[in-house]
């Protein structure tokens, strides 16, 4: 395989939207290590799938998108919930079963959406995601052919973070699964019917490696996902997702794409979570040293290193951080139980 | 007032729905210029073209998800589904996804999605076209369910599915496909009616019985019905209409006037659809009833190919007189 080598589009980013950038790959971070900790002292019940050492393609891919665009995640989507512009202490309370969650405390880790923001939901079904996103991409796609006859449109950026370059004619859908969701029925029927329909939407496989414990080479053929693109007579590439900017550079071409008209881009970021699959997780299937290996790829001092970022002004954005983090945390304990409800007056519309 | 064929009034109802809101759209297999696998779309590709007369890979479970992707942003899609049996292919994203997106992300979305779908045997399908599957949906909350017995409800029934916010699974008859009944001109006075979900209708009235029917059984209960009345017997004729919500208050309605319940269902009789009526009607009826609830159901089997095989395991018009019968002889 051939990542797509690091192009930093320092030029096309200023340092405020850099830091920006940086400062939601941190809090997904800092979020997630203290998740763990709450986890693991069992102040929050439940299970959740930390999302700690991918950041970069979480915030790398929702960099290039607005409010318009919309996402769907999968069960490890608290970074694509932060990076999409959820607001952290809402999801901290959905973690908690407060009543002030997106969810109001039914949803939970794995079933968080914030409509508001474009994200659609996390997901718990492996590959859930993907005919959902396709649905979206295609009434954005009938919407437009309706208003334009052509499927053009103006929407007008609304984003300060989405550089001039990319024509924002239309909105678009990106749609997150794992190494693990690629091998489920759902990836081949969505990619085949997207690529018929030739919709805006971009598949983005995070490749860690693991489906749970099952190693990628025990469990997918070919030489890699994004090679499946092929087969669709679509774009495909394989990208380093601890590089945010290859991710960027990558997800630029395909949003270009999507908003032209070009129909669907398979993008295969490679990736690795620090921690294990799920809070029980004893990570007895992979290696200390590879663990080891991966950390010195770490996605945050990539960046840092990048940009040139002072240690004193790293520090103080991640004082600011941890400080958000707290305040998630207190907001999400001092928030109301959710009240048992009349089932029936909320299970239907 | 006209009479038309199910099949058709099912069409009227959605090119009245699509003329009337652009965000109505079809999609399935062969449903465009093919007109789907019983008809029922014909014509629709003509007047509203390829985009929203759209036809699919054979891809069920991604067609349904692809109809509560739409949904959630805004259309109204309806998905046909060709055969009732091959729902089973879409079991994730109608349960997972259609029935759990408005509860289990806050109410912040709503999903209002119609998977149009035929079941039922008396064609000679066979094992994998032949199933009425219906209690599975019952089972999920989230879900309406409805299963028209006339022309007139499956043009009024499917117009209020369409206009629904929540995840509707339209259960359709193939047998009643071809079956006329008498439906308004669309341009007469009450030509644009809707039938509201979640209520039944007493078709036959009684002293003696309430046999409790849906779909395709309704006609057949009533059939039952009309020869029982020849022998003394007068029978209530319960027609669901909607599974899920259920219309608990008219069966105990019925059920308490003639103390006997006799609940007729084409799907397989355990965990069936006549089950769960068999508890409520037991649950909120016990101290009117004057018999224990009886059921005639299908076989335990899967639904036969041959002809003959295939009647002996579907109930009909003469499983119900004789059932009814030897309810009211037993406990009279």
């Amino acid at each position: 395989m051939h990542p797509a080598s690091s192009s930093p589009d320092s030029a096309t980013l200023s340092p405020q939207e850099l830091s920006i950038h940086l400062r939601t790959m941190l809090l997904i971070r800092r979020f997630e290590e203290r998740l763990d900790e709450l986890f693991a002292s069992g102040v929050i019940k439940g299970t959740s799938h930390l999302y700690a050492g991918q950041e970069a393609v979480a915030t790398g891919v929702c960099s290039l998108l607005s409010h318009d665009d919309y996402i769907t995640s999968t069960h490890r989507g608290h970074g694509h919930f932060l990076a999409k512009g959820g607001s952290a202490p809402a999801l901290m309370a959905e973690l908690f079963g407060k009543a002030t969650g997106p969810s109001k405390g039914r949803g939970g880790s794995q079933h968080v959406a914030d409509y508001a923001v474009g994200f659609l939901g996390s997901n718990g079904i492996t590959a859930g995601g993907l005919p959902i996103a396709t649905g979206a991409a295609l009434a954005v796609q009938m919407r437009q052919q309706r208003e334009t006859g052509n499927g053009k449109r103006e929407t007008g950026n609304t984003n300060p973070r989405l550089p001039t370059s990319i024509p924002q004619q239309t909105a678009c859908v990106a749609s997150f699964f794992g190494e693990g969701g690629a091998n489920q029925g759902t990836f081949h029927e969505s990619l085949n019917m997207a690529a018929v329909w030739k919709l805006p939407i971009l598949f983005i496989c995070e490749n860690n490696l693991y489906a749970m414990s099952t190693r990628l080479d025990e469990a997918s053929s070919g030489p890699t996902i994004a090679a499946r693109a092929a087969g669709y007579g679509i774009q495909g590439a394989v990208v380093d997702g601890t590089d945010f900017f290859a991710v960027r550079a990558a997800v630029e071409k395909a949003v270009e794409r999507a908003r032209c008209g070009d129909g669907p881009t398979l993008l295969e970021m490679h990736t690795y979570r620090y921690y294990g699959h799920s809070k029980s997780d004893k990570r007895e299937y992979r290696t200390r040293a590879e663990e080891d290996d991966w950390r010195t790829r770490d996605c945050i001092e990539k960046l840092c290193a990048a940009i040139g970022l002072e240690a004193a002004d790293f520090e103080a954005m991640d004082a600011e951080v941890m400080r958000e983090v707290d305040e998630a945390v207190a907001f999400a304990q001092s928030s109301a139980e959710p009240e048992v409800e009349d089932w029936e007056s909320v299970i239907y519309a | 007032m006209r009479e038309i064929y199910y099949s058709w009034a099912l069409r009227e109802a959605m090119a009245e729905e699509m003329e009337r809101d652009p965000n109505v759209f079809v999609l399935g297999e062969d449903i465009a210029e093919y007109g789907g696998a019983f008809k029922v779309t014909q014509g629709l590709v003509e007047k509203f073209g390829r985009a929203r007369v759209r036809n699919t890979p054979i891809s069920e479970n991604t067609i349904c998800g692809v109809g509560v992707g739409a949904a959630i942003v805004g259309m109204r899609p309806i998905v046909d589904i060709m055969f009732q049996d091959f729902i089973t292919l879409a079991m994730d994203q109608i349960v997972n996804h259609a029935a759990k997106f408005h509860y289990m992300y806050g109410g912040q979305c709503r999903v209002p999605v119609v998977f149009r779908t035929p079941a039922g045997g008396g064609r000679c399908y066979g094992p994998t076209h032949s199933q009425s599957l219906e209690a599975w949906f019952m089972h999920v909350p989230g879900l309406k369910v409805v299963a028209p017995a006339t022309a007139y409800d499956a043009k009024g029934l499917l117009k209020s599915a369409i206009r629904d916010d929540n995840p509707v699974i339209f259960v359709e008859s193939k047998l009643l496909y071809g079956i006329k009944g008498q439906v308004p001109e669309p341009d007469a006075d009450g030509g644009d009616y809707t039938v509201p979900i979640g209520e039944a209708k007493v078709t036959r009235e009684g002293e003696h019985l309430t046999i409790i029917a849906y779909s395709r059984m309704t006609g057949e209960a009533e059939r039952a019905a009309d020869a029982l009345a020849q022998n003394g017997i007068t029978c209530d004729v319960v027609d669901l209409r909607t599974l899920a919500p259920l219309d608990a208050d008219t069966i105990a309605a019925s059920v308490e006037k003639t103390g006997r319940a006799l609940i007729v269902c084409e799907d397989c009789k355990t965990a069936g659809v006549s089950a769960e009526i068999m508890a409520r009607v037991t649950e909120e009826c016990f101290d009117f009833l004057q018999a224990p609830p009886r059921r005639v159901a299908a076989a335990d089997t899967p639904v036969p190919c041959a002809d003959t095989l295939e009647k002996a395991a579907l109930p009909d018009a003469q499983n119900i007189i004789d059932a009814a019968t030897a309810l009211i002889q037993q406990y009279s």
